[in-house]
């Protein structure tokens, strides 16, 4: 095992680090991963502590800004740095959240999908249709608004409209595997449909949805702070960065900062999953490669 | 060619019962019944509430409300708004030109951007040029759409002044709604400055609802062409001593476009998706502003039938791409 098993991780880190916006984007994850994991040794302040005699206060190096708020304070005297921090916390934990939920499911379906054909699979892939012909954010927006507004609750409807891509990617990436003859000898040696489905063939299936997991990060954290920006994701006081954009609005002429950082969060972190993805795209898998 | 059509509207059908199983069943799913979520703060009598619902078919079991729905939905009745009362339909079809406007030149003005720019980025690949179209549509790919129209508001109407904040048009002008596209029906009415004016309104959010599907397209270009320019027949046309640009411009571009041409068609779910986003920031009188409206007024039925429509038309370019597509490439056309 300690032979055979560092090769392929060789050869993949080989061709990934070879791409220096991969690169970027794994770094960059990695530091926020951290301020994220560490926000309250990281932050400055509380992120909805309020310092009555700071409202809307400019980023450090503008007239009238001062060291102890270096991005400035919102319309109630909250630092905007420890709610960026605190937010990083709260994206990472969409992204993961959602992509755990959604891959969850969506294999599942593939799985049954691939595995059992005939109607089994045809009923799977009719709904995933229905629900790809409803643009994700519509979908997103309507879930959420059912189950009424709320962090977790627009988690949920998130997942769901990323569902059917990894259930279509994971049916595909099945079926290419039943035909090869490693798969069939299996089947001849008895191995049961679960030992088929989760020891012979999901490891084989697993580049592709390596690659799209980590680019799913990207649009659960868009989409979500897209809902927040709408009013139906995480509420006010929280830090989510969709919601504090929503609830500074209208002091956009006013005080600039308020609204230019949380989107410059979004897409930044949006970014550095892309790159990562892109870049996972080339190591893992070659044939996808753009 | 006429099995293949056959084949496939057949598969749509399917799904566009699906969409409307899916619809009707959102509003059900509401916790609590729409009417007295609409009307439950302000008091209302039980006999009202029973009338209403009356009205609205709440009353009958729900097998039977689907069937009534299939049934309006079929002849064209998509009930009536609860805020308005008017018939939802006629509500969609007033504002949906705006829509279809906004993201009409969205969609032009990424095709006109990232095509070219795709296809010199596959040309010069590898080249600084090529890593800086590479970042940006990277970087337009990854933008929170409403920010970023946020950051333009407030750099060229706040500051710069030359655009205006929201709207479709100056309340200057008033222009006699002929086909509901107000660049042409400015022009039909004649009024001087009324163009300028639809023009100016119209810059800001095509630039935002732009971005994403202009990203898209520049990536699909580039790595098209690539695919292209690397295979045996464009080696001979180079090698007979044909221009670059004619190689590139003709031979590789009409092959490249195939796959293009088809993600410009899935880019219909983002641009109606985006047009969500984009008509909030600017107040842009169209479907999308329209549906979170219905949402934040709990205007369900409006809602429902929004989400059908929306959808419906998804469908609808999903499968004109497909079947233009067949007609393009033979080969699709005689897989089956």
């Amino acid at each position: 095992m300690s032979d055979a098993a560092p090769r392929p991780l060789a050869e993949f880190w080989h061709v990934f680090q070879q791409s220096r916006g991969a690169l970027l984007g794994l770094a960059v994850i990695a530091a926020i991963s951290l301020i994220a994991l560490f926000a309250e040794l990281v932050a400055p302040h509380s992120p909805i502590e309020q310092f009555r005699e700071f409202l809307l206060t400019p980023p450090a190096w503008q007239a009238g800004g001062t060291v102890q708020f270096p991005l400035g304070t919102d319309d109630i005297g909250r630092d905007v740095l420890s709610r960026l921090i605190h937010g990083a916390r709260l994206s990472m934990l969409i992204g993961l959240i959602v992509v755990t939920l959604s891959l969850a499911v969506g294999l599942a379906l593939g799985l049954l999908g691939g595995f059992f054909g005939g109607w089994v699979d045809t009923a799977i892939m009719r709904m995933m249709d229905i629900m790809l012909a409803l643009p994700s954010l519509l979908l997103a927006i309507v879930i959420a608004a059912i189950l009424g507004p709320g962090l977790f609750n627009a988690m949920l409807a998130v997942s769901v409209t990323v569902v059917p891509h990894y259930a279509r990617l994971t049916r595909a990436a099945v079926l290419a595997e039943l035909t090869k003859d490693y798969v069939i000898a299996s089947r001849m040696a008895g191995a049961g449909v679960f030992r088929l489905m989760f020891v012979v063939v999901l490891p084989n299936c697993l580049a592709p949805l390596i690659v799209q997991a980590t680019l799913g990060f990207s649009s659960a954290i868009l989409d979500a702070a897209a809902l927040g920006f709408l009013g139906l994701g995480a509420q006010p006081p929280t830090p989510e960065w969709g919601t504090m954009l929503a609830s500074s609005l209208q002091f956009l002429q006013r005080a600039p900062w308020v609204v230019t950082y949380p989107g410059l969060a979004i897409l930044i972190t949006v970014l550095a999953f892309n790159l990562l993805g892109d870049g996972l795209r080339d190591a893992l898998d070659p044939k996808l490669k753009q | 060619m006429l099995r293949f059509i056959l084949s496939r509207v057949g598969m749509v059908i399917p799904t566009f019962f699906g969409i409307t199983f899916l619809s009707f069943l959102l509003i059900r799913l509401v916790p609590g019944d729409p009417i007295e979520v609409r009307v439950g703060e302000r008091g209302i009598s039980p006999e009202r509430l029973a009338m209403f619902r009356t009205e609205l078919g709440l009353d009958q079991p729900l097998w039977r409300q689907f069937f009534d729905y299939v049934g309006g939905v079929l002849s064209g009745d998509l009930g009536v708004s609860l805020v308005t009362r008017n018939p939802v339909l006629s509500e969609f079809l007033t504002l949906f030109p705006a829509t279809i406007e906004l993201s009409l030149c969205a969609i032009l003005l990424a095709i006109a951007i990232g095509l070219p720019a795709g296809m010199v980025a596959a040309v010069k690949r590898g080249t600084i040029f090529d890593h800086g179209v590479m970042g940006l549509s990277l970087t337009g790919y990854s933008m929170p759409i409403f920010w970023w129209g946020l950051l333009l508001i407030l750099t060229f109407s706040v500051q710069l002044g030359w655009t205006p904040v929201s709207g479709r048009l100056s309340a200057l002008y008033y222009v006699e709604p002929v086909t509901g596209f107000l660049l042409l029906d400015s022009l039909l009415s004649g009024e001087e400055g009324a163009f300028g004016s639809a023009v100016q309104h119209l810059i800001l959010p095509a630039i935002v609802l732009g971005t994403i599907p202009l990203a898209v397209i520049a990536r699909m270009t580039r790595s098209a062409m690539l695919e292209v320019l690397g295979e045996d027949y464009i080696r001979t046309a180079r090698a007979k001593g044909l221009s670059p640009v004619r190689v590139v411009g003709l031979h590789a571009l009409r092959n490249a476009l195939i796959p293009v041409v088809t993600v410009i068609g899935l880019q219909v779910g983002t641009l109606l998706g985006g047009a969500i986003l984009t008509e909030t920031i600017f107040a842009w009188p169209g479907i999308g502003k329209w549906l979170i409206e219905s949402i934040n007024r709990r205007d369900y039925p409006a809602l429902q039938g929004g989400v059908l429509l929306v959808a419906t038309t998804v469908i609808l370019v999903n499968l004109m791409v497909d079947l233009l597509y067949g007609v393009l490439n033979p080969r699709i056309r005689h897989r089956r």
